[in-house]
C-alpha cells in the first residue's frame, strides 16, 4: 500500500515537474505578445511602483529611481541622489490644499530617506544620517503620516518631520509593516509579530505604544500582508502561514505548509528538503485568497472556507519571489528561475486520478497542521480542491525576476537581477492601439 | 525593388506589343532611311559606328580668329573621344547656332548695343560619325570681342540619339542651369572689365584734357594746328568711347530686369541681387563721374575732382571687398587690331567660383546620364516609383536618398552655395522617354521657324511638311542621315503645360486621371494656342498647330511605347549576352540592384496630358497610372566621381556597363557597410542555392518574412555570414545600414540581442561557453528559429501558407541567382504593397459602427486577407508583420523615437525540419 502510495506520489511528482516544464511554446492564453525591454539600470532591480496608470518607478542595488511610461516604454525620468542600493520604495500621495499629488519615498542603504516628486525628478525632501538604514516603509494615508522601519521604527508627518520613534528590542530589525485598524500598525520582526497603536495624547505629541507581542511563529517571518479589513497573515522560513484577526489579534487559523515529501516516511527525503523549500517568501491577498510563494512553489488558500484551495509544490524551477492574484482565478508568479509564470486556478477535470493525490495532499496538510484545526473536515472537503494549471510563461529575463507591476490590459513590468526592467503587453491590443494611432496621425496630415 | 530592365523588355514583347511598328513619327519617304542598316541583326552594332566610346559633353567655341574649334570636353581624358574629330564636330554643332546675336548700332540709338541672346538648343545627328548630339549654345560678353560677344556651345554628345531625344527635356534643363551659372559669372567679369576700362578711359581722359589745356595755355595760336585737332579728337573719341561703355554698363546692369523667356534661366536670387547690387554700384560710381564730365569747365577743378573720384574709388574699393584695387592705365588711341591679339580663355570669360561651379555641373550631367537609355529610364522610373510609396519603402527597397538627388536638381544652382531658403524652386522637367509629341514640338519650331523665317527663309516649306518638323536638314549628306532636332529657344508654354499638367495629376486620385488628362489637354492645347498668338511675330497660323495637336498625336504615341522595344530588349539580352560575355556577369548583375521590375504599360513615361490619355486607354491595368506623369528627377551619383575612373579602368567601355558606376555609388545607401554591392549580388545566388538546396528553406523563409528571429549556427564563420549574408534579403525593412542583421557571433545572446537583430549568425563552440550559448538557445527557443547548417536541421514553427512556394521553391527552374534576386524583389515588391494596402485601409483595423466590437473587426481583417488576398492563415502573419512594421515606420520612424523597439512575438510550437 504504502509502495504503491509512494509509486502514485513518484508518478504524481514527475508529472507535476514535466507539466511545469512542458507548459512547450503554444500558449494561447497568454496574451503577452509583445515585449520592450527597458534599459537603464546598472545593477540588480529590486522594486517597482505603481505611480498612476501610466507610469511605473524602478529602484534597485544601483541607488537609482527611474520613473517609466509603461505606455510607450520610454524612460522619463531619472532620479539620482542615493548612493547605495535602494532598500525600500513606496508611493506617498501628497494632500495639498486643493490637489493630491503622488510622491515616492526611498529608503537606502546610505541611511537616507528621499521624497522624490515624480513629475519633475526633484528631490522634495531628504533626510541622511539616520541610524540604521530603513527596510520597510509604510504609509498611513488617512493620518497623513508614514513609517519607516528598520532597527527602529520611526513616524514621520508629510513634512519629514519626525513625530515618534521607536527603538527596536530585535536585533534583526523590522522586516515588514501593515496598517491595522484602529490606528494600529503590525511590525514583523525575527519571530514576532509586534502591535503597536498611535496616539495622540492630550499634550498632542504623537506617541507610539506597543500593544501585544504575537509570538506564535517557530521561525523567522518572511511575509506579513493585510488580507481584508479583519484580517491579516503571516508566513514564516518554515512554512507556518498563520491568519490573524486585525482587530484582536487572536489566530485564526494555522496552517503548516509542508510539501508531502517531508511527511512521508522517507526520512531521506525528508533530510534532503531544505528548509528553505518551505519558506514563505512572499505572500499576497485579494481578500478572498491568499497566495503564498513557497519555496519553488504555490500555495493557495482561501480566507472563506479556511482551507487549501489548490498548490503547486513544483511551479518554478527556483525559488518563488514574487506573487500576484490577478482575479479569484488567475495569478503570476515570478521567480528566481527567471520566468514568470502566469496559473490558473482550475476544476479538477477528472475527479478519479488527480483527486486521490489531492486527497493524499490533503492529508499531509491536515496531518501536518500543528494548530488544532479539524483537518477530518478537510479531507471531507476534497471536492473544494482544485488545480493550479500553468497557462503561460513569459520568458525575456536572464536572470531571477525579483518583482513585477501589473498594469491590467496595459501590460506587466518586470524587474530583474538582469538589470532590465521588460514591459510586456498584449500584441493585439496595442496593435489596435497603433492602428488607431495611425489613422489619427493619417487624418492630421490629410493623407499620406 | 520595382522595376528591372529585363523584364520590362521580356513581357513588353509579347504582351503589349502594339500593331503599330512605326517607332518614329511617319517620316516622308525621301527622309525614311534606316538609321542602322544593321540594326536587325545586331542591336549592339550601333554603337560600333561611333568613333568614341562613350557619351561625353564637348565645349566649343567659334572663334572669331580660328573659327570653331574645340575646347574641353567632360570627362577630360583623351581615351574618351578616342578618334573623334573633335574639330569636325566642333564645326558641325557651331553651324546651328540659331541664336538670334545681332549687334551693332539698332536704329535709334547712339550707342552700341549689348545683345542679350538666349540660349538655343538643339539635337543634331551625324550618322556618318555616329554621334548625336544635344547642343546648348550661349554667347558671353568680351569687351574685346567683336560685337562684344563671344558664341560658345556646350554640347553632349551620344552615340544613341534616342538617349538624346528622349532625354532633351532633362538635358536642357543642365545645360540651361550651366549656361545661367556661366553667363552669371560672364556678367560678373564683364562688369569688372568695363570698370577697369571705364577707370582707364576716365585716366585717358584726364590726362588728355591736361595736356591739352597745358598746351592752350602754353600756346594758345597752336590751337587749329594739326596736332591739337588730333588731340582733341583723340579726347572726343575717348569721351565718347567713355558714354559708350557707360552705356554699355548700364546695359550690363539691366540685364536682370529683362523679362527671360528661357524657362530654365532661374538663377539663385541672392546671387542675382548681390550682383545687381554690384552693378549699381558701379553705374552709379561712374555716372558721378560723369557729372564734371559733362560740364568740362576749368581744368583744375576737373583734375581735382577726378583725383577725389578716384580716391572715392579707392574707398570704395575698400569697402567692397573682392574687387581689386585697380590702377588705371593709359589707353592708346588705336588699340591693336583682332588677329593678333589674345582672346579671353572660357575661365577668364567667367568668374572663377562660377566657372567650377558650372563645370562641376556639366560634370554632374554627365555622370548622371552614363549608361544606356534603357538602364537611365528604369533607374529613374523606379525612383520615381519609390518616392511615390516612401511609406514601404524601408521594408525591401533600398534607400532613396532624397537630399542628395533631388534638391541638387531642383534648386537653381547657386555656385557660391547660398543657404537654401533663398532658392526659388525650379520645376524640374520630367522624364522624357518618348519624343516629344507634335505638340511639343510644332511649338518650339513655330519659333525657330519664325527664326528660320526672317534669317534663312526656310519656315514655310518646314511647316508645310509637318511630320519632318522634327528633321531639320542641316547638311546634305549622301546618307541623308544627318538630322538635326531643333526645340527652339522657347520653352515657356511647354513648362506652363507642365505645370498645369502637375497639379492637375496631384490633384486627381487615380481613378479620375482617366479623364483628367482628356480636359487637360484640351486646356493646354487652348493654352498653347493663346500663346501662340501671343508671341509677337510669329507668323505660324494657328491653324497649322491644331491638327498637330490633335490628331497626330495618337498614332504618335503609340508608336513611342513601341519604340523603346528594341533597345530594351537589346540591353537586357546583354545579361546572357553573346557580346559581353565576361562582362555580363557583373554587369548585368550589378545593374539589377537598380533596375526594378516594371510593369511594362508604364513603359512610356511623357509629361504629355495626351500621352497619359492613351496609356490609361490601352493599358488599363496598371496600378500605377499615375506614374507616367510622375516627376522625374535624375539622380545624381554622390559617389559617381569616385566610381567613374573605376569603370574606366575596367576598361568596360560599352554603355551597359558604364552604367554600373552609379549603380555602385548608389549601393551604400541600401545595405550600408555591411553588405556592398558585389555581396548583395552574391546573396541572391546564396539565397538560390538556400532555397534549392534545402527543402525547408520555405519554412526559414518564412520566418524571416514574418518577424521572428532566425538564428544560424555553425562553425565555419565563412559559410554561416555567407548564408547570412543571402537571407538577409529576406528580412523586412534591414535598416539602413542592415542594422538588423548580425552576421556573426559567438558569446551567448540575450533578449534584446534577439529583438535588435532579426537575423543573426552564431558560432557554434565546444567550449563551456557552447553550453552557456546553447542555453541561450533553448532559453529563448520560442522567440527564435533555429538554423542549424553544421547538421542541417531547421527548427521553426510549421508553415503551411502557399505565398512563398512561388520564392521558396527548390526545385525552381531560376538559375541564375541575379535572376532569382530580381524574381524575389518583384515578389517582395508585391507583398509590400498587399501590406500597405492592409496597413491603411481603416475598416480593416478600427470599427465602422458603434456597436462592432473588436472580435468584428478581427474577422473582417481576417476575412480581407483571406479573400480578398488569398492568403492562407500562415501567409497572413507575413502580412501583419509587414503591417506593423509600416504602422510602427509611419507613427513613429525607430530613429526618431526615444521609447525602447517593440518586439512582437507569438506563442507557437516549433518543428524540427531536416533534410
Amino acid at each position: 500500500m504504502l509502495r504503491w502510495i509512494l509509486g502514485s506520489r513518484e508518478a504524481q511528482s514527475a508529472l507535476e515537474k514535466s507539466s511545469v516544464l512542458c507548459i512547450g511554446e503554444e500558449q494561447p492564453q497568454n496574451c503577452f505578445t509583445e515585449l520592450q525591454v527597458l534599459k537603464g539600470h546598472f545593477d540588480i532591480v529590486r522594486f517597482l511602483v505603481q505611480i498612476d496608470d501610466f507610469r511605473c518607478a524602478s529602484a534597485g542595488d544601483d541607488g537609482l529611481v527611474l520613473v517609466w511610461n509603461t505606455e510607450t516604454g520610454e524612460k522619463l525620468l531619472e532620479l539620482r541622489g542615493h548612493s547605495q542600493q535602494i532598500t525600500a520604495i513606496t508611493t506617498f500621495k501628497c494632500r495639498n490644499a486643493l490637489t493630491t499629488q503622488t510622491m515616492l519615498i526611498t529608503a537606502s542603504s546610505d541611511r537616507s530617506l528621499s521624497l522624490w516628486d515624480p513629475d519633475t525628478g526633484n528631490r522634495v525632501q531628504t533626510i541622511a544620517d539616520l541610524h540604521s538604514s530603513v527596510k520597510c516603509l509604510l504609509v498611513l494615508e488617512r493620518l497623513c503620516l508614514w513609517l519607516s522601519g528598520g532597527e527602529e521604527l520611526c513616524v514621520w508627518n508629510q513634512d519629514f518631520q519626525l513625530q515618534c520613534h521607536q527603538p527596536n528590542p530585535s536585533d534583526t530589525g523590522i522586516i515588514a509593516l501593515i496598517e491595522l485598524p484602529k490606528n494600529c500598525v503590525a511590525a514583523a520582526m525575527d519571530k514576532e509579530i509586534v502591535i503597536y497603536r498611535l496616539t495622540v495624547p492630550a499634550d498632542s505629541v504623537l506617541c507610539l505604544t506597543e500593544m501585544q507581542r504575537l509570538s506564535d511563529h517557530r521561525d523567522q517571518i518572511r511575509a506579513l500582508i493585510n488580507v481584508n479589513d479583519n484580517m491579516f497573515a503571516s508566513g514564516s522560513h518554515v512554512g507556518e502561514l498563520i491568519l490573524w484577526d486585525a482587530i484582536d489579534w487572536n489566530i485564526l487559523a494555522y496552517e503548516h505548509i509542508l510539501w508531502e515529501e517531508s511527511q512521508s516516511a522517507s526520512e531521506i527525503r525528508m533530510g534532503s528538503s531544505k528548509p528553505s523549500e518551505m519558506s514563505i517568501q512572499h505572500l499576497c491577498s485579494n481578500g478572498k485568497l491568499i497566495l503564498a510563494a513557497v519555496g519553488s512553489g504555490l500555495y493557495v488558500y482561501s480566507v472563506l472556507t479556511k482551507t487549501v484551495l489548490a498548490y503547486r509544490k513544483v511551479a518554478h524551477d527556483s525559488n518563488v519571489l514574487h506573487t500576484m492574484l490577478l482575479s479569484d482565478s488567475e495569478l503570476i508568479s515570478c521567480s528566481e528561475d527567471g520566468s514568470v509564470r502566469m496559473w490558473e486556478i482550475q476544476d479538477l477535470p477528472l475527479a478519479a486520478e488527480p483527486a486521490s493525490a489531492g486527497f493524499f495532499g490533503m492529508l499531509t496538510f491536515g496531518r501536518s497542521s500543528k494548530h488544532s484545526g479539524p483537518p477530518s473536515k478537510k479531507v471531507l472537503d476534497v471536492s473544494n480542491l482544485k488545480m493550479l494549471e500553468l497557462i503561460g510563461d513569459l520568458i525575456g529575463h536572464s536572470g531571477a525576476v525579483q518583482m513585477f507591476v501589473s498594469f491590467k490590459e496595459n501590460g506587466l513590468v518586470t524587474c530583474s537581477t538582469d538589470h532590465l526592467l521588460i514591459l510586456w503587453k498584449n500584441g493585439e491590443r496595442q496593435s489596435h492601439l497603433r492602428s488607431l494611432k495611425l489613422f489619427q496621425k493619417l487624418e492630421e496630415n490629410g493623407g499620406l | 525593388m520595382i522595376g528591372s530592365p529585363d523584364v520590362v523588355a521580356f513581357t513588353k514583347e509579347d504582351d503589349y506589343g502594339q500593331p503599330n511598328p512605326e517607332p518614329w513619327p511617319p517620316i516622308p519617304e525621301e527622309f525614311s532611311i534606316p538609321l542602322y542598316p544593321l540594326a536587325d541583326s545586331n542591336p549592339w552594332a550601333k554603337t560600333s559606328y561611333a568613333k568614341f566610346t562613350k557619351d561625353f559633353i564637348l565645349i566649343s567655341e567659334f572663334s572669331e580668329q580660328v573659327g570653331p574649334q574645340p575646347l574641353l570636353t567632360i570627362p577630360d581624358e583623351p581615351k574618351v573621344c578616342g578618334t573623334f574629330d573633335l574639330n569636325y564636330f566642333s564645326l558641325r554643332i557651331m553651324s546651328v547656332d540659331y541664336q538670334a546675336s545681332f549687334v551693332g548700332h539698332p536704329p535709334g540709338s547712339g550707342y552700341p548695343r549689348l545683345s542679350f541672346v538666349e540660349d538655343s538648343r538643339v539635337v543634331l545627328g551625324d550618322s556618318k560619325e555616329g554621334a548625336f548630339a544635344y547642343v546648348h549654345h550661349l554667347t558671353l560678353y568680351d569687351l574685346e570681342a567683336r560685337g562684344f560677344v563671344r558664341p560658345f556651345c556646350m554640347a553632349y554628345i551620344s552615340a544613341d540619339e534616342r538617349k538624346i531625344m528622349l532625354q532633351f527635356q532633362e538635358l536642357s534643363l543642365r545645360f540651361s542651369q550651366a549656361s545661367e551659372c556661366l553667363k552669371a559669372g560672364n556678367r560678373r567679369a564683364f562688369a569688372k572689365e568695363l570698370q577697369r576700362k571705364l577707370q582707364d578711359l576716365e585716366y585717358t581722359h584726364s590726362v588728355l584734357q591736361r595736356e591739352e589745356g597745358l598746351q592752350r595755355e602754353a600756346d594758345p595760336q597752336t590751337r587749329y594746328s594739326a596736332h591739337a585737332v588730333e588731340k582733341a579728337n583723340e579726347l572726343a573719341n575717348v569721351e565718347k568711347s567713355i558714354y559708350e561703355h557707360r552705356d554699355l554698363l548700364k546695359q550690363i546692369t539691366s540685364y536682370h530686369g529683362r523679362p527671360r523667356r528661357d524657362p530654365h534661366a532661374a538663377m539663385c536670387h541672392k546671387c542675382m541681387s548681390e550682383c545687381l547690387a554690384e552693378c549699381e554700384d558701379l553705374l552709379e560710381k561712374f555716372s558721378k563721374l560723369a557729372g564734371p564730365l559733362g560740364c568740362i569747365g576749368e581744368e583744375g577743378q576737373i583734375l581735382t575732382e577726378d583725383e577725389a573720384g578716384e580716391g572715392e574709388m579707392e574707398e570704395d574699393e575698400d569697402g567692397v571687398k573682392r574687387r581689386p584695387s585697380y590702377t588705371p592705365q593709359l589707353i592708346r588711341a588705336k588699340s591693336a587690331k583682332c588677329f593678333d591679339k589674345r582672346l579671353k580663355t572660357l575661365q577668364e570669360l567667367c568668374d572663377e567660383t562660377f566657372y567650377e561651379a558650372s563645370m562641376e555641373l556639366l560634370k554632374e550631367t554627365e555622370r548622371s546620364f552614363r549608361g544606356d537609355l534603357c538602364y537611365l529610364y528604369t533607374r529613374r522610373l523606379d525612383r520615381s516609383l519609390r518616392r511615390k510609396q516612401k511609406v514601404t519603402n524601408f521594408l525591401f527597397e533600398e534607400e532613396v536618398c532624397e537630399d542628395n538627388d533631388e534638391e541638387v536638381t531642383i534648386r537653381p544652382f547657386c555656385p557660391v552655395n547660398h543657404s537654401v531658403e533663398l532658392y526659388t524652386l525650379l520645376k524640374p522637367p520630367h522624364i522624357v522617354l518618348a519624343p516629344e509629341p507634335l505638340e511639343d514640338a510644332t511649338e518650339p519650331f513655330s519659333e525657330i521657324s519664325h527664326t528660320l523665317d526672317s534669317e534663312l527663309g526656310l519656315g514655310e516649306s518646314h511647316l508645310e511638311s509637318s511630320p519632318s518638323d522634327q528633321t531639320l536638314e542641316t547638311q546634305d549628306s549622301s546618307e541623308g542621315t544627318k538630322c538635326s532636332y531643333s526645340s527652339g529657344t522657347n520653352m515657356t508654354k511647354q513648362q506652363d503645360q507642365q505645370h498645369n499638367l502637375d497639379s492637375v495629376i496631384s490633384e486627381a486620385p487615380d481613378p479620375d486621371s482617366d479623364v483628367t488628362p482628356d480636359h487637360e489637354r484640351e486646356s493646354s492645347s487652348e493654352d498653347m494656342e493663346t500663346t501662340a498668338g501671343d508671341d509677337e511675330g510669329d507668323h505660324t497660323p494657328v491653324s497649322l498647330l491644331e491638327p498637330n495637336g490633335e490628331c497626330e498625336e495618337t498614332p504618335l504615341e503609340v508608336c513611342e511605347s513601341d519604340l523603346l522595344l528594341p533597345i530594351d530588349t537589346a540591353c537586357c539580352m546583354s545579361q546572357d549576352g553573346f557580346l559581353y560575355e565576361d562582362l555580363a556577369a557583373d554587369t548585368a548583375d550589378e545593374s539589377d540592384h537598380n533596375s526594378k521590375i516594371q510593369p511594362p504599360q508604364t513603359l512610356v513615361v511623357n509629361q504629355e496630358p495626351q500621352a497619359l490619355h492613351l496609356l490609361q486607354d490601352h493599358y488599363t491595368v496598371g496600378s500605377l497610372s499615375e506614374s507616367p506623369a510622375a516627376g522625374l528627377v535624375l539622380p545624381v551619383g554622390q559617389h559617381a566621381d569616385s566610381v567613374s575612373h573605376v569603370s574606366v579602368e575596367e576598361g568596360s567601355d560599352c554603355t551597359m556597363s558604364t552604367s554600373t558606376g552609379s549603380d555602385r555609388a548608389h549601393s551604400p545607401f541600401g545595405y550600408g557597410a555591411v553588405v556592398t554591392l558585389r555581396q548583395r549580388r552574391k546573396a541572391g545566388q546564396g539565397a538560390l542555392r538556400f532555397v534549392r538546396q534545402y527543402p525547408f528553406a520555405i519554412q526559414a523563409l518564412w520566418c524571416l518574412l514574418s518577424g521572428r528571429t532566425l538564428v544560424v549556427l555553425g562553425e565555419d564563420e565563412g559559410r554561416v555570414r555567407k548564408l547570412v549574408a543571402a537571407l538577409a534579403l529576406f528580412v523586412p525593412g534591414p535598416g539602413k545600414s542592415a542594422e538588423r542583421i548580425q552576421a556573426w557571433m559567438s558569446c551567448p545572446f540575450s533578449l534584446s540581442d534577439i529583438y535588435r537583430w532579426k537575423l543573426i549568425g552564431l558560432q557554434r563552440v565546444s567550449s563551456p561557453m557552447g553550453s552557456s550559448l546553447l542555453y541561450s538557445l533553448s532559453r529563448y527557443s520560442r522567440y527564435i528559429s533555429i538554423l542549424d547548417i553544421d547538421q542541417k536541421t531547421l527548427r521553426c514553427p510549421p508553415y503551411h501558407g502557399q505565398l512563398l512556394s512561388n520564392i521558396a521553391d527548390h526545385r525552381t527552374s531560376i538559375r541564375r541567382g541575379s535572376s532569382y534576386f530580381l524574381h524575389l524583389q518583384s515578389v517582395l515588391c508585391r507583398l509590400a504593397a498587399k501590406a500597405f494596402l492592409l496597413t491603411f485601409t481603416h475598416h480593416l483595423h478600427l470599427p465602422v459602427s458603434l456597436e462592432e466590437g473588436p472580435e468584428v473587426v478581427k474577422g473582417r481583417r481576417l476575412c480581407f486577407l483571406q479573400e480578398q488576398l488569398g492568403l492562407d492563415e500562415d501567409d497572413n502573419e507575413i502580412l501583419l508583420y509587414l503591417s506593423q512594421l509600416i504602422t510602427r515606420q509611419y507613427l513613429q520612424p525607430p530613429s526618431e523615437s526615444t521609447a525602447p523597439p517593440c518586439f512582437s512575438f507569438k506563442y507557437t510550437t516549433s518543428d524540427l525540419y531536416k533534410i
